[in-house]
């Protein structure tokens, strides 16, 4: 009886290891991106973070920048429908084509294609660009009037972070 | 014979022997697509990146490429093929390895050719798996008559070669061309990562079939990141002409080559290797010198050479990538150019290469502009005359120098030639120099890309090169890289004039500074300076006077490159 407690509590206790050094891999990880706080976060909110490795990790970081582009892009269209004045109209407008275009349909297909071949080179220049992408979108409102500020911030921040993360896989 | 007329004559032995289905090049305006080279070889359409197993067999040399069929990105990776008779013009045809064994299913990576002295050619290439492990396969010819080499068929004993002995599964990749010892075995080798480091792995076989790894690494790096497409080749001091492995003497040194994935450049060594015991011995390791050997010192990776066996010279491809974004790709529908073939050589000295690009491509030259003796006062700019397709140029020029009184001298603590060519670029004042090219530039010269020497004066009455290929004001866009690059020239301007060639093709300017000891390719994509909008001039915005001792200018042809695919191919995506 004591032994197979014994036994029990030897288990218990690997397990409590094992969730521990996932836990450290999320914080090693995040301590080397310009952004610990919105990293860790983010990884934590993903419960595939629990036993993914690094490029694992660089993956759920990619899948939140194309859910918070998908959903800049819903706000774009509401703002388009709410007829905007022309100057940010236009801006709308060239943001619509950077995050449909550029961001959603070349950068994160490009960089989640190079991370599950284990090309990490390739998936660079995809977070790269989408980080470009946001923070041209951000310039194209005449006057510095954008009305999608946080988003961008939001897609630059998790861009730069995952471009981070992709840097430890080279 | 005339090289024209040889290749006419190949080309129509080609067509007539098989029936081709003629289907026409890549057809657009020009203003459509203005950054499309006309000289360089690229696919019609779609990603192509790492060339692959470039060989000379049977009169017909033949190229391969990392090639995506069904978009301008990475992915779904496959081995283009073309042929040529002279390295200039190109006839795409069918697709030699498609990703569709387990072996290969999610892509057909890099790897090489190997002439077997009987049988033929055969491919080592790397695979991924279903599990995306690398893992090395062989493919042999279907029909080594056929002339083209159309269709390839891979080994029933695939994989040969898989990560073990602590190599990471996900990181093993790129088989060199095989060479075989005084024992006759075959050897390779392949980059890898071991521990977190980079190495290059030795395998030998007997049978091209049968692989078994050396024990210690041929060569190791002693930092982190993955070492990519290895290549290993003699080169002979005294020779003039490329070495063909095994042949090998006192005067041989072996020439390692490298690709680092962490910062992608390419980088050389050059060493003594010794055939009875695989190893290699060299003096300056990489990474050990501020002033590392690379091939190119711009845009230029995953670079390979082979021998061609014709006329006896090492050659050398790069993929030269985009400098745009992805987005640019996808609206453009191509991605990637390869660089000029170059000949290698090893220079005097013995202590590096020298590169120059194949004297085929002298063909395509037209409309020759050429003047002597011109002296280029400080603060002037010159155009070079219209009759010159600035956008697809071929450009000479060599300087020579008065004096050197107004030499500015160089600062002891500026040793990274990259930042100081970002520094004093060239519409910063020097003192002799910067001087040199202003290559798709517009009538304004709002747009232009600055290849420019500037000469510093050492503490001990010496002189320095700066060879610098500027691209900061290379476009009006916003959304490129407009990154400059630099190098030192390791000429003397005492005893030597100082020379530059510059090939100009829409959105690539491949430079050659001191005859081919310094080499610097840029992308640019300009918005004005297109096409005839393009202008070429000679600048010089130092203080003091150069002279221009000899100055020429040639407009270049397009190189055919057409597409031949026979009509029932199942290889080839429309």
């Amino acid at each position: 009886m004591r032994s197979s407690i014994f036994l029990v509590f030897v288990m218990c206790l690997s397990l409590t290891q094992i969730q521990i050094s996932m836990a450290d891999l999320v914080d090693d990880t995040c301590k080397q991106t310009p952004n610990n706080d919105l990293c860790v976060s983010t990884l934590h909110a993903d419960p595939r973070s629990a036993t993914a490795d690094v490029a694992g990790l660089a993956i759920i970081v990619v899948d939140a920048i194309k859910a918070k582009a998908t959903a800049t892009v819903a706000q774009i269209n509401t703002l388009l429908g709410s007829s905007p004045d022309p100057k940010t109209k236009n801006g709308l407008d060239s943001c619509l084509k950077k995050y449909s275009n550029a961001i959603l349909n070349a950068d994160i297909p490009s960089a989640l294609e190079a991370l599950q071949k284990n090309n990490p080179k390739f998936a660079e220049q995809g977070t790269n660009d989408a980080a470009n992408e946001a923070n041209s979108c951000e310039r194209s409102f005449a006057g510095g009037a954008s009305p999608i500020s946080s988003f961008n911030k939001s897609v630059t921040d998790l861009s730069n972070v995952a471009s981070a993360i992709i840097k430890l896989l080279l | 014979m005339e090289k024209s007329a040889i290749w006419a004559v190949g080309l129509c032995l080609v067509l007539g022997g098989h029936g081709f289905e003629a289907e026409a090049s890549y057809q657009s305006k020009p203003t459509e697509q203005p950054y499309r080279t006309a000289y360089h070889f690229q696919p019609p359409k779609n990603w192509m990146n790492d060339p692959n197993g470039p060989m000379y067999f049977n009169g017909v040399y033949h190229f391969f490429y990392q090639y995506n069929p069904y978009s301008a990105l990475w992915g779904n990776l496959t081995w283009g093929h073309s042929i040529s008779y002279d390295l200039v013009n190109w006839v795409h045809i069918e697709h030699a390895l498609n990703p569709t064994d387990p072996f290969d299913i999610n892509g057909v990576y890099s790897g090489s050719a190997t002439i077997l002295p009987e049988g033929g050619p055969v491919i080592l290439y790397t695979g991924l798996d279903s599990k995306s492990r690398e893992l090395q396969n062989l493919a042999v010819p279907k029909n080594v008559s056929d002339p083209l080499l159309r269709e390839w068929i891979k080994s029933p004993h695939n994989p040969l070669m898989t990560a073990t002995n602590g190599i990471d599964e996900y990181n093993f990749r790129d088989p060199t061309t095989a060479w075989q010892g005084p024992d006759k075995a075959w050897r390779i080798l392949v980059g890898g990562l071991i521990n977190g480091r980079g190495a290059v792995l030795l395998y030998r076989s007997r049978d091209f079939v049968n692989w078994t790894m050396s024990q210690t690494p041929f060569h190791l790096s002693n930092k982190p990141g993955m070492w990519e497409c290895p290549d290993f080749y003699p080169v002979g001091i005294s020779s003039k002409d490329g070495i063909e492995t095994p042949v090998q003497n006192a005067d041989t040194k072996h020439v390692l080559k490298i690709s680092f994935q962490d910062n992608g450049n390419d980088y050389y060594i050059i060493g003594k290797y010794v055939p009875e015991t695989d190893t290699y011995l060299v003096e300056t390791d990489f990474l050990d010198e501020v002033s590392d050997s690379r091939y190119d010192y711009g845009i230029f990776y995953a670079s390979k050479t082979f021998f061609d066996a014709a006329k006896k010279r090492r050659i050398l491809w790069a993929w030269i990538k985009e400098s745009d974004s992805l987005s640019a790709a996808v609206e453009k529908g191509w991605s990637g150019i390869q660089s000029i073939p170059r000949s290698v050589l090893l220079d005097q000295t013995g202590r590096r290469l020298v590169q120059w690009p194949i004297k085929e491509i002298e063909e395509l030259r037209e409309n020759q502009v050429t003047f002597f003796n011109k002296e280029l006062r400080g603060g002037t700019v010159i155009e070079v005359p219209g009759s010159i397709t600035a956008s697809q140029a071929d450009v000479e020029v060599s300087f020579d120098f008065p004096h050197f009184k107004e030499a500015e001298v160089l600062d002891p603590s500026w040793v990274d030639p990259q930042l100081l060519c970002s520094q004093k670029n060239a519409s910063v004042k020097g003192g002799i120099g910067p001087f040199g090219l202003l290559v798709l530039a517009s009538k304004d010269l709002t747009e232009q890309t600055a290849i420019f020497f500037h000469i510093f004066a050492t503490h001990n009455e010496k002189y320095i090169v700066l060879m610098c290929s500027d691209q900061s004001r290379s476009s009006l866009r916003q959304d490129i890289d407009k990154t400059s690059y630099g190098a030192f020239v390791d000429i003397d301007p005492l005893h030597e004039k100082i020379s530059l060639r510059s090939l100009i093709d829409h959105s690539i300017v491949e430079s050659f500074g001191g005859e081919g000891r310094t080499c610097i390719t840029a992308r640019v994509y300009p918005e004005l300076a297109i096409n005839e909008e393009a202008h070429l001039y000679v600048f010089n915005n130092g203080t003091q006077s150069v002279k221009i001792s000899r100055f020429d200018a040639w407009s270049m042809k397009k190189a055919e490159m057409v597409q031949r695919i026979e009509e029932d191919s199942q290889f080839m995506s429309s």
